[in-house]
C-alpha cells in the first residue's frame, strides 16, 4: 500500500484543475500550486508585522529615542558630577563628545531595559497575538506546517529585533555624529579609539548586545507559543530577566552567578578597552547560545506537538 | 494497539493534588542542591593550635612563646607521613593572616604550620627584623618540632620534608631560613626584599644606602605598625589580622599582598616594654630606626643592621630551589628587589623562577588571572620540590600586565605573557625615545612641604594603575617630553635616562619618574613608582654640570601608540625625606634619549581559549544537529505523505473510529465513523458540547486524535499534512489580523498559503461575503455576522474540494442564512464536498444531503437527509381522552403506543394508514386534537436533547 500513488481528485476542483500539480503536489494529494516550503513566505510575514502598530511605534521609538537624549543634552547645566559610577561612568561623562560616544552612551541606557522589552515585544508576541485573535488555526490549515510556521516566525521577530537594534544605533550614530562631530571613541578604561576603529568596536558591541537579547528572544518565544496571552509572553520574559538580573546583584550566591542568563549581559563594555577584552564576551556568547537554543528547541518541541485550541 | 499506560491514562490515574506535591517536591530538592552547591565549604582538615617555647637568640637559649597553628591535611597520620609547609605571614600580620592560605595548602595534602612571629600578636619576644638570631632561629627551632611530629615526613632524623612560604616580612624569613638552615627544601618568597637598607634608602644612580633618599613614609607605617599596638593604620593596611578567626579570608595561597601589611592584631605588650617610643621593636632596631627617621639619613651602623636581616650577603648559601614572586604595583619593594635575590642564588646552580605580577604591596593581589597564577606556579613548585610529584616547573618567566578594566566585576584585568628565559629588569630588546626640553629651575620646598605625590601606601590596585593620586607641585618639578610615540611599546624593565643638575648647594635630592601620556593630555604614572637620586658635588650651572645616568624602578607597561612620554624631576616627594633647606635647582636632560627595556614575552594561554573552542563547538554542534534533525523530518514526513489509501482515493473525508482524549482525561469524542464524498453537503449535527468541533480540530490538524484516522482523498491526515490545503474551513469563529481590512486579511491568508495569486478566486469570494465597501475597513469595526461571511470567503478561497464549516450561519440574518445556504448547496455541486456542523436541526435539514449526528462524542444516526428526516411510521396524536385513546389504539393490529404524557400520544402506526387510525379513534368517541406526523431525525435528536438538556460537554 504504501508508495501507491493516486491522482489526487481533480474534478471540478478549480484550483487543482488549472495550476497543475507542482512536483510534489501529486505524492502528498496537496493542492495545486501548495508546496509546503512556500507557505508563509519570509515576506509576507514580514508584512504582516509591519502592518501592524506595534511594531511601527516599536521601530519608531528606536528613532525618537536617541532624538529625545540629544534635546535633553541641550538642557546641559554644566554640573560635573561623576556620581561615582565607577570607570564605566565615563560613558556618560563623555556621552557629547562625538557621535561615537553618543551611540555608545545611547547603547549603554538601552541595553538593560528598553531593548529588552522590544525584543520581547518582537519575539513574545509573534505566535501568541495570533492564537489570540484565532488566525493561528487558520495558519495552521492552510497548512502552513508548525515548524515552518514557527521558523519563519521566529527569524522575522529576529529579524524586527535586529533592525530595532540598528535604527537605534544607526539614528543615534546619524544624529550625534551631525551634532557633535566624527570624533574618537573615548573612555577612561582604554586609550582614545580613531573614529574608524571606535566604530568597529561599535559593531561588535551591537553583535554583541544581538548574542546576549538572544536570550530574551528565546524565552519570550517560548511563552509565546505556551500561551495565548501576548502580554503575558512579553511581559513574562521581561519578568524572568529581571528576576535574573536580581539574582545577578546577590553575591552570594556565588558561582551560580555565572549560571544566570543576565550574568554575562554587560560584558561587552570589554570590548571598548584596549586590548578588546574577548574572554566574558565568549563567555557570554556560551551562555546566551546555549539559553537560546534551549528555550528554542523547547519551544519547537512544544508546539509542534500542542493541541491548538485557540 | 495503544499502551495501556498511556500518558493520558497515567495522569488521569495521578491526581491534580498528587501532581501538585511531586512539583513541591522538585522545587525543594532544587533548593536543597543550589544550597548545597553554594555551601561555604573549607577543605578537610584539622587543626592544631598551641603555644610553642622555642629557645633561640645569638647563644640559642633565650625562651621565647610562638603563637602557632598546624594544620594537617585529612589522613596525615604516622603511617601516611606528609610533606610540610612552614607559612609566614607578613610585617605586622599574625598566624591568622595566613589562614586562608594555610587551609588551601593544607587542602593540597601538606602539613602547615602557621605561627606568629616574635613580636607580633600572642607570641612572646621582640621585633628584629628577621634577625638571623632570632627569627631565623625561631623558624629552624620550628622546623626542630616539625621534624619531631610523627605525622610529617623526615629526608633524615630532625630533618623534615618541608617548604616555606611567606610574602614580605614573611618571604625574607623564608630566605633567610634557606640560607642558614639546609634543610628547607625550597621556599617561595614573595614580594620581599634582597637588601631592606636598599629598600629604605633606595638611591637610583647608584649609590649606597647611606647615600640614600629616606623611604620615611612606608618606614613610619612598619614602625607604626610593629611598635605601637593597635595604632596602625586600620582601615588601609589591608590586613587581615585583625580579622576574627573564620572571617572570609581574601583568596588564595600565598596571597602576597594584603598579609604584608602592618597590622593592628590584638598583640600584648612585652613584659615590661618600657619605652613608648619603640613598642615591640627590639632595642636596636628601634634605635637605628630613630636615627634614620630624625635625620632621613643613615648611618652605616643602620646600614649593617638592616643588612643583617636581608638575604643580599646570604644568596649565596641558599640551594633550595626557589621561586621569586614580586608584584609590579609595589612602591616599597621594587621588582629590582627580586632581580637581585634572582640572580645571586641563581649564581650557586640553585633552580631559580621568577614571576611577576600586578599586584605587590601598593596593588594587593591583583587581578584573580594574576592570583591564581601565583598559586598555580606556588603548587607546582611545591610539589615538585617538597612532595616530589609533578614534572620539574621549569625556569621560564611569567609576568602580567593590567589590560583593562573587567566589564563584569569592575576590577582590573591582567593578561599574562611568558618568556623562555628571565631577562632581569634590563629587557631582552632596547627602545630609545628621545624626550626634549630646555633646562628647568626647580624649588626644593622647605621641610619638603607641600611635596609631590607619587603613591600612597595601600592605596589599592587602582591608584597604582591609574595613577590619580600622582601630582606634582608647581614650580617644583621640570618636564621632559617626546613626541607621540609611532608604535605601541610594551616595556618590561627598568628604563634609563641621563639627566643633569646643578645646584647651588652642591647637592640635590631629586625624584625622577616617567609619565605616560595619553593623547588627550592625561598623564599617569605607572605603579606610582619614582626614582630618588642624590647627586653630590653639583656645579652651579648646569652647562657645567656632568651627566649622570638614572635607573628608574622596573615597570610593565604597554605605552599605546599615539602616547607621549613626560620625564619630570621633582624636587620633593610625601613618600621620601627631602633636604630641608630650600633651595632651587637647575634640571637639564643628559642626553636627550630614554631608554626603554623592552620584552617580547607569549601570551599565557589561559582558560578563555578553551572557552573560545567550546564555543566553536558548540556552535558547530548545534548547526549538525538542526541540520540532522531537518533531515530526519523531512524523510519521515516524506513518508507519511506518499502513503495513500487506496479504497478512499476518491472520497473528500472519510473519519475511522475517531477518539480524543485530553490531558485531564476529558474524552470529547469517542467514537466518530462518517465519510463524506463528492457532491454531497454534510451536516455533523448535534448540541453543543457533543464533540463536532473537537472533530472538526482534529480534520484541520489542529489537534492530535488520541486515536483512529482522517483520511482527506487517501491522504492519512496528521496536522499540518500538505492535503490540508485542499481543505477550505471555517473553525471556532472567525480569526483574522484585527488592523488589517477585509480584503487585506483575505490577501494576507492567501499569501501565507504561497500557492499562485489566480488560483485564490477573490473575486467569488468577496461575492460570497457580500460585505461591499466594507472589505476595505478594517476588521475591529465589523459586526460578527460581517466576520462570520468574510471568514466563509476566506474557506472558500481557491475553490477548495472540500469545504468544512463550523456552525456558518452563526450571527448571521435570516435572508443571510438562505442565502448561504443556496451558496453551500450550489457548492458542493461539480465534485465538491461540504462539511457543515451545527447544533440546529431545521439548518441541517434545509441545507444538508447528508447528516451525522452525535452526541457525547459518539454518533447517534447518519445517512441521507430524506432518509433521516423523511416520513416517520411514528404519529403524534393529541387527544381528549389519552386513557381511552390508548385502549382503542391498542386493540389496532400492529399499532404501538409510545409512552408520552399530558394528553398526547406518540403511536406507530407501522403501516397502518394515518386516516384510518384517526377514524378509529373517533369512532370511539374520542377527540382528536392534532395529529402531526413525526419525523425521524427529530426523534433522534429529541432522544438526546429532549431527555438532557445538558451538552456532552457537561459530564
Amino acid at each position: 500500500m504504501a508508495g501507491t500513488t493516486v491522482e489526487p481528485g481533480t474534478g471540478g476542483a478549480g484550483g487543482a484543475a488549472r495550476g497543475g500539480s507542482g512536483p510534489g503536489g501529486a505524492a502528498s494529494g496537496a493542492a495545486a500550486g501548495y508546496r509546503p516550503s512556500a507557505t508563509l513566505p519570509f515576506v509576507a510575514e514580514f508584512r504582516r508585522q509591519a502592518s501592524r502598530r506595534r511594531t511601527q511605534l516599536a521601530l519608531g521609538f528606536m528613532v525618537l529615542l536617541p532624538l529625545i537624549i540629544l534635546i535633553a543634552f541641550q538642557f546641559d547645566s554644566g554640573d560635573d558630577d561623576d556620581n561615582g559610577r565607577g570607570e564605566f561612568g565615563s560613558l556618560i561623562e563623555f556621552a557629547t563628545t562625538g557621535g561615537l560616544n553618543f551611540t555608545l552612551f545611547t547603547i549603554f541606557v538601552s541595553a538593560s531595559f528598553l531593548l529588552v522589552v522590544v525584543v520581547a515585544l518582537f519575539c513574545g508576541d509573534t505566535v501568541a497575538s495570533e492564537a489570540s485573535w484565532g488566525s493561528l488555526r487558520y495558519l495552521l490549515a492552510v497548512p502552513v506546517p508548525r515548524a515552518r510556521l514557527l521558523t519563519v516566525k521566529l527569524v522575522v521577530a529576529l529579524a524586527y529585533s535586529a533592525l530595532a537594534l540598528l535604527l537605534l544605533a544607526g539614528t543615534a550614530l546619524l544624529l550625534g555624529t551631525l551634532r557633535y562631530g566624527w570624533e574618537p571613541l573615548r573612555s577612561t578604561v582604554a586609550a582614545q579609539l580613531e573614529p574608524g576603529e571606535g566604530l568597529l568596536r561599535l559593531l561588535a558591541v551591537l553583535g554583541y548586545l544581538a548574542v546576549v537579547l538572544l536570550v530574551v528572544a528565546g524565552l519570550a518565544f517560548l511563552l509565546s507559543v505556551s500561551t495565548d496571552a501576548a502580554l503575558g509572553a512579553v511581559g513574562g520574559a521581561v519578568l524572568l530577566w529581571i528576576l535574573s538580573s536580581i539574582l545577578d546583584q546577590i553575591t552570594a550566591l556565588g558561582v551560580l552567578r555565572t549560571f544566570l542568563p543576565t550574568h554575562y549581559s554587560t560584558a561587552w563594555l570589554g570590548l571598548l578597552s584596549t586590548p578588546v577584552q574577548t574572554d566574558d564576551v565568549v563567555r557570554g556568547t556560551i551562555s546566551a547560545v546555549c539559553y537560546a537554543t534551549l528555550f528554542w528547541g523547547l519551544a519547537f518541541w512544544r508546539f509542534t506537538r500542542k493541541d491548538v485550541v485557540s | 494497539m495503544r499502551s495501556p499506560f498511556s500518558a493520558a491514562r497515567i495522569r488521569r490515574a495521578l491526581p491534580t493534588r498528587r501532581r501538585a506535591v511531586a512539583a513541591a517536591a522538585v522545587v525543594v530538592l532544587l533548593a536543597a542542591g543550589v544550597a548545597w552547591a553554594v555551601r561555604p565549604q573549607g577543605p578537610d582538615l584539622r587543626t592544631e593550635s598551641a603555644l610553642l617555647t622555642v629557645r633561640s637568640g645569638p647563644s640559642g637559649d633565650e625562651p621565647v612563646d610562638l603563637d602557632t597553628t598546624l594544620y594537617l591535611p585529612d589522613g596525615a597520620a604516622a603511617d601516611a607521613k606528609v610533606p610540610a609547609v612552614l607559612l609566614a605571614h607578613g610585617f605586622g600580620g599574625t598566624k591568622e593572616s595566613v589562614r586562608a592560605d594555610a587551609e588551601e595548602i593544607a587542602g593540597r595534602g601538606y602539613a602547615v604550620l602557621a605561627w606568629t612571629a616574635r613580636g607580633f600578636g600572642r607570641s612572646g619576644g621582640q621585633i628584629h627584623l628577621d634577625h638571623p638570631d632570632y627569627e631565623v632561629r625561631d623558624a629552624q627551632r620550628l622546623l626542630d618540632w616539625l621534624a619531631a611530629r610523627p605525622e610529617i615526613r623526615t629526608d633524615n632524623a630532625g630533618d623534615p620534608r618541608v617548604g616555606v612560604v611567606g610574602g614580605s616580612y614573611g618571604g625574607g624569613l623564608a630566605l633567610l631560613l634557606a640560607a642558614q638552615d639546609p634543610r628547607v627544601d625550597a621556599i617561595v618568597p614573595m614580594i620581599t626584599w634582597n637588601d631592606l637598607s636598599r629598600a629604605f634608602l633606595p638611591e637610583s644612580t647608584g649609590k649606597e644606602p647611606v647615600n640614600g633618599v629616606f623611604k620615611k613614609s612606608w618606614a613610619g607605617l612598619f614602625f607604626g605598625g610593629g611598635g605601637n599596638v593597635g595604632s596602625g593604620p586600620a582601615g588601609i593596611s589591608g590586613a587581615t589580622g585583625a580579622q576574627p578567626e573564620g572571617a572570609p579570608a581574601s583568596a588564595g595561597p600565598p596571597s602576597p599582598g594584603p598579609t604584608a601589611g602592618p597590622g593592628t592584631g590584638p598583640g600584648r605588650a612585652p613584659a615590661g616594654a618600657a619605652d613608648p617610643s619603640c613598642g615591640r621593636f627590639a632595642a636596636e632596631v628601634c634605635a637605628a630606626y630613630l636615627r634614620i627617621a630624625t635625620s632621613g639619613r643613615a648611618d652605616q651602623a643602620g646600614v649593617d643592621l638592616l643588612r643583617r636581616s636581608s638575604p643580599a650577603g646570604v644568596l649565596d648559601r641558599i640551594d633550595a630551589p626557589t621561586l621569586l614572586v614580586q608584584g609590579a604595583a609595589d612602591s616599597l619593594f621594587p621588582l629590582a628587589e627580586a632581580d637581585a635575590n634572582a640572580r645571586g642564588i641563581a649564581a650557586n646552580g640553585t633552580p631559580v623562577r621568577v614571576a611577576w605580577y600586578t599586584g605587590g604591596h601598593d596593588g594587593g593581589e591583583g587581578p584573580t588571572t594574576d592570583s591564581d597564577r601565583v598559586k598555580f606556579l606556588t603548587v607546582q613548585w611545591l610539589d615538585h620540590y617538597v612532595k616530589g610529584a609533578g614534572a620539574a616547573p621549569g625556569d621560564d618567566f611569567t609576568f602580567s600586565r593590567i589590560a583593562g578594566f573587567d566589564a563584569l566585576d569592575r576590577g582590573l584585568v591582567a593578561s599574562g605573557y611568558r618568556t623562555a628565559d628571565y631577562p632581569g629588569i634590563t629587557g631582552t630588546g632596547r627602545r630609545e625615545v628621545v624626550v626634549a626640553g630646555p633646562p628647568q629651575r626647580i624649588a626644593n620646598p622647605p621641610a619638603g612641604n607641600p611635596a609631590a605625590i607619587s603613591s600612597v601606601p595601600f592605596a589599592g590596585e587602582l591608584s597604582s594603575l591609574l595613577g590619580g593620586v600622582a601630582g606634582d607641585i608647581p614650580g617644583q618639578h621640570a618636564r621632559f617630553e617626546s613626541a607621540p610615540l609611532p608604535e605601541a611599546v610594551d616595556v618590561v624593565g627598568a628604563p634609563t635616562v641621563s639627566i643633569r643638575a646643578a645646584s647651588p648647594t652642591g647637592e640635590a635630592v631629586l625624584f625622577v619618574k616617567l609619565y605616560d601620556v595619553d593623547p588627550s593630555g592625561t598623564a599617569t604614572l605607572p605603579n606610582g613608582l619614582v626614582a630618588p637620586v642624590r647627586l653630590t658635588g653639583l656645579p652651579r650651572a648646569v652647562e657645567d654640570a656632568a651627566p649622570v645616568t638614572v635607573t628608574l624602578p622596573a615597570i610593565v607597561r604597554r605605552i599605546e601608540a599615539g602616547h607621549r612620554l613626560r620625564l619630570v624631576v621633582a624636587t620633593s616627594d610625601q613618600a621620601y625625606a627631602t633636604p630641608v633647606e630650600p633651595t632651587v635647582h637647575t634640571v637639564a636632560l643628559g642626553a636627550g634619549a630614554v631608554t626603554l627595556p623592552t620584552v617580547t614575552g607569549e601570551p599565557i594561554p589561559t582558560t578563555a581559549t578553551v572557552w573560545r573552542w567550546v564555543l566553536a563547538g558548540l556552535l558547530a554542534a548545534i548547526a549538525v544537529g538542526l541540520v540532522a534533525l531537518v533531515a530526519v523530518l523531512r524523510r519521515r514526513h516524506r513518508r507519511q505523505e506518499s502513503s495513500v489509501h487506496p479504497a478512499y482515493a476518491d472520497t473528500p473525508l472519510v473519519v475511522r473510529e475517531l477518539r480524543k482524549e485530553y490531558a485531564d482525561g476529558f474524552v470529547a469524542v469517542s467514537n466518530v465513523d462518517f465519510e463524506v464524498h463528492p457532491g454531497q453537503v454534510v451536516g455533523l449535527l448535534g448540541p453543543n458540547g457533543a464533540g463536532k468541533t473537537t472533530t472538526l480540530r482534529v480534520l484541520m490538524g489542529l489537534t492530535q486524535p488520541t486515536a483512529g484516522e482522517i483520511y482527506v482523498f487517501g491522504h492519512r491526515l496528521v496536522p499540518g499534512s500538505p492535503v490540508l490545503s485542499r481543505i477550505g474551513a471555517l473553525v471556532e469563529g472567525p480569526g483574522f489580523l484585527p488592523h488589517l481590512s477585509g480584503l487585506d486579511n483575505l490577501k494576507a491568508y492567501w499569501r501565507a498559503t504561497g500557492r499562485p495569486w489566480d488560483d485564490a478566486h477573490f473575486d467569488e469570494a468577496l461575492e460570497i461575503a457580500g460585505l461591499g465597501a466594507s472589505v476595505h475597513r478594517k476588521i475591529k469595526t465589523y459586526s460578527h455576522g460581517m466576520k462570520q461571511r468574510l471568514a466563509i470567503a476566506q474557506a472558500m478561497l481557491g475553490l477548495p474540494e472540500l469545504l468544512v464549516l463550523d456552525e456558518p450561519t452563526d450571527g448571521l440574518d435570516p435572508p443571510q442564512i438562505a442565502e448561504m445556504r443556496r451558496v453551500l448547496q450550489r457548492y458542493a455541486t461539480g465534485g465538491r464536498a461540504v462539511l457543515v456542523s451545527s447544533h440546529l436541526l431545521a439548518e441541517v435539514e434545509q441545507t444538508c444531503t447528508h447528516a451525522v449526528v452525535v452526541n457525547k462524542g459518539r454518533i447517534v444516526a447518519s445517512g441521507p437527509v430524506e432518509e433521516i428526516v423523511g416520513e416517520s411510521p411514528s404519529v403524534l396524536v393529541e387527544v381528549t381522552d389519552p386513557e381511552a385513546a390508548r385502549n382503542v389504539l391498542d386493540r389496532l393490529a400492529g399499532v404501538r403506543v409510545l409512552p408520552e404524557g399530558d394528553g398526547q400520544l406518540v403511536v406507530d402506526t407501522n403501516g397502518t394508514a394515518r386516516s384510518e387510525v384517526v377514524a378509529e379513534l373517533v369512532r370511539a368517541g374520542i377527540g382528536v386534537d392534532r395529529v402531526v406526523p413525526r419525523r425521524r431525525l427529530e426523534d433522534a435528536f429529541l432522544a438526546l436533547v429532549g431527555e438532557n438538556s445538558r451538552g456532552s460537554g457537561d459530564r
